[in-house]
């Protein structure tokens, strides 16, 4: 690890002051993912702010009926708050699919949503990247690319998107608040937050300056139905998906659905949740339509819709 | 622009920048960004006091900001009892409890834990007086090699605590009812604990007998 300066933050306004007045800072929450980058010297920051003791780790109605969830609050807390698994249960559901129970105990609503690609190349530096190293490449364009996208990809990079949570909550529809380094608050759906690679370098990741802070993820007032996430991987737990399905599921067969492991972001679309009603083939033809699989990945094409019919058959069934 | 797109930052612009906070509306003041990397500014350590609790007795220490919980736990107080696996959080081995709570001790730095109290293997119990997970364990022959043995108990102490809380897992049925005890539960559950030996079901009766389930 690159030696680094450490300070700990006492409010989000003085998280946001400390980090812009050193080049270089980087806020840590949980540290599962910064720190096992730091270790690889994959991220270097010169400076850390601990966001540990800024609060923002309360689970809060909004006025509308919906759900304020603080950014510091942590994976495991989040997914046994009466207001999630009542009223939102694909959360739940989806936050402990993911990591283990030690982790999930110290993983932060932020840190979750910020989690980094687990691309094997990005990890070995003595590979090309794009990502870790932009314009040496991507090492996984022709190398090995069962774990990777099947769309959404550039030129650039090919990666898949590792969190659980975060599909949940593109199905839900929730909000991402950020603190912007003038300490005024800006909203953004979660479905903008994640950006796909794109044709420029560096490619893009999150639609977050550097400095800005994440304060807190808004769900909309809960919308019943059946709820479900269905993660498919290569053992029955604490592996990242190959493929996963969230769902929200109407008694009238209407719904939304979004997928994992599939994209550089969850991927879903309007189209896709209109085409519910008629099964899990018209959904998938719809959403994976300008598809680039390779011979390798080919196969989550095939798992994504399968998933998804299981998981329709799940929701008339329980 | 996002996060990860700024530019690499030496060392000694770092503390320019930290000199100049006032400047606080510029992340990245046009000096850092112009300043080369100096790898020998960059070699030097950052040395944080930091005073946390363990296993009842106040430590107080002064590391390097990049020690990891583990590594101050068996290196600077010497308590080995804790291991080093992976030391990515894929093992479980470094598993601690920290403030009631079992976590990854490799994932965490030592300076993050300014007051906080935590319980390794040598806390749980001590020969002549072990804690019922650590009896269970050895009556049962939860273990070959022993090297996971220590993050396993700590695990499933800190595991059957999240069950009694209703705290839900990935086979947990419907997470507003809430978990039953179960094998199925506290296998899931122990999942963040690898054992190279395969001991599994050995662990498992050892939790069963703690639980009071059959397993
Ligand atoms: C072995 C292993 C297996 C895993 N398996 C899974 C899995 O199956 N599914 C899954 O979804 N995840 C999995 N994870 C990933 C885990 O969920 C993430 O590591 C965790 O959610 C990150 O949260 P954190 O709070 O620890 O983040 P940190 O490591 O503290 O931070 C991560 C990033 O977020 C930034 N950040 C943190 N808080 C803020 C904020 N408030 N504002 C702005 N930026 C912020 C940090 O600067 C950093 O860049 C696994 C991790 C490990 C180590
Ligand atoms: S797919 Fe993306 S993360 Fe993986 S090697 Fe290519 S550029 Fe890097």
């Amino acid at each position: 690890m690159k030696p680094f300066s450490y300070e700990r933050a006492t409010s989000p306004a003085d998280a946001v002051t400390r980090a812009a007045a050193k080049p270089g800072a980087r806020f840590i929450a949980g540290g599962t993912n910064l720190l096992d980058l730091m270790k690889l010297e994959i991220s270097t920051p010169a400076h850390l702010v601990d966001v540990n003791g800024i609060g923002l780790d309360t689970i809060e109605k909004t006025a509308d009926g919906g759900l304020r969830v603080g950014a510091l609050v942590r994976n495991t807390d989040l997914a046994s708050h009466a207001a999630v698994t009542k009223g939102y249960p694909l959360l739940s559901k989806a936050i402990v699919a993911g990591a283990s129970g030690q982790l999930r105990n110290k993983a932060t609503t932020a840190g979750n949503l910020m989690q980094r690609t687990r691309c094997p190349y990005f990890y070995d530096k003595n590979l090309p990247c794009n990502k870790r190293d932009p314009g040496t490449g991507c090492a996984a364009a022709g190398g090995y690319s069962r774990g990777h996208s099947v769309i959404g990809v550039s030129g650039n990079c090919v990666c898949a998107y590792p969190s659980d949570m975060t599909v949940a909550l593109h199905a839900l529809d929730a909000t991402v608040e950020i603190m912007q380094l003038d300490r005024t608050t800006r909203t953004l759906p979660v479905r903008d937050f994640h950006l796909l690679p794109g044709d420029d370098l560096p490619v893009g990741e999150f639609a977050l300056k550097p400095g800005e802070l994440i304060t807190a993820v808004v769900l909309p007032k809960p919308v019943g139905g059946k709820q479900l996430y269905h993660k498919v991987r290569d053992r029955a737990s604490y592996a990242f998906a190959l493929v996963s399905v969230a769902a929200i599921i109407q008694p009238d067969g209407t719904g939304h659905v979004a997928f994992g492991g599939v994209a550089p972001k969850p991927w879903r679309s309007d189209a896709a949740d209109a085409a519910l009603p008629r099964g899990a083939k018209a959904v998938t033809d719809t959403l994976f339509a300008d598809a680039t699989p390779t011979d390798q990945n080919q196969f989550k094409l095939t798992l994504a819709t399968r998933t998804l019919g299981a998981v329709l058959i799940d929701a008339k069934a329980s | 622009m996002d996060i990860f797109r700024e530019p690499k930052v030496s060392r000694r612009a770092v503390i320019v920048g930290g000199a100049s906070s006032a400047a606080v509306t510029a992340l990245v003041p046009a000096s850092a960004q112009d300043a080369k990397p100096s790898t020998l500014a960059a070699s030097v350590p950052e040395m944080l006091k930091v005073s946390f609790t363990v296993n009842g007795k106040v430590r107080e220490l002064e590391l390097d900001t990049r020690t990891t919980l583990l590594d101050a736990l068996r290196e600077h107080i010497q308590l080995t009892g804790t291991k080093k696996g992976c030391d990515q959080g894929q093992c479980g081995a470094c598993t601690v409890i920290v403030d009631g709570r079992r976590i990854n001790s490799c994932l965490t730095l030592a300076v993050m834990h300014e007051g906080d109290k935590i319980t390794t293997i040598e806390g749980l119990g001590a020969v002549g007086d072990l804690h019922p997970m650590q009896a269970a364990f050895l009556k049962h022959d939860g273990y070959q090699c022993g090297y996971c043995t220590p993050g396993q108990i700590c695990s499933a102490v800190g595991m059957l605590a999240e069950l009694k809380a209703g705290v839900p897992s990935h086979v947990t049925a419907d997470p507003a009812v809430g978990p039953k005890f179960s094998n199925a539960e506290t296998r899931e559950r122990m999942s963040g604990n690898i054992c190279r030996c395969g001991a599994y079901s050995n662990i498992q009766e050892a939790i069963a007998e703690v639980a009071g389930v059959r397993s």
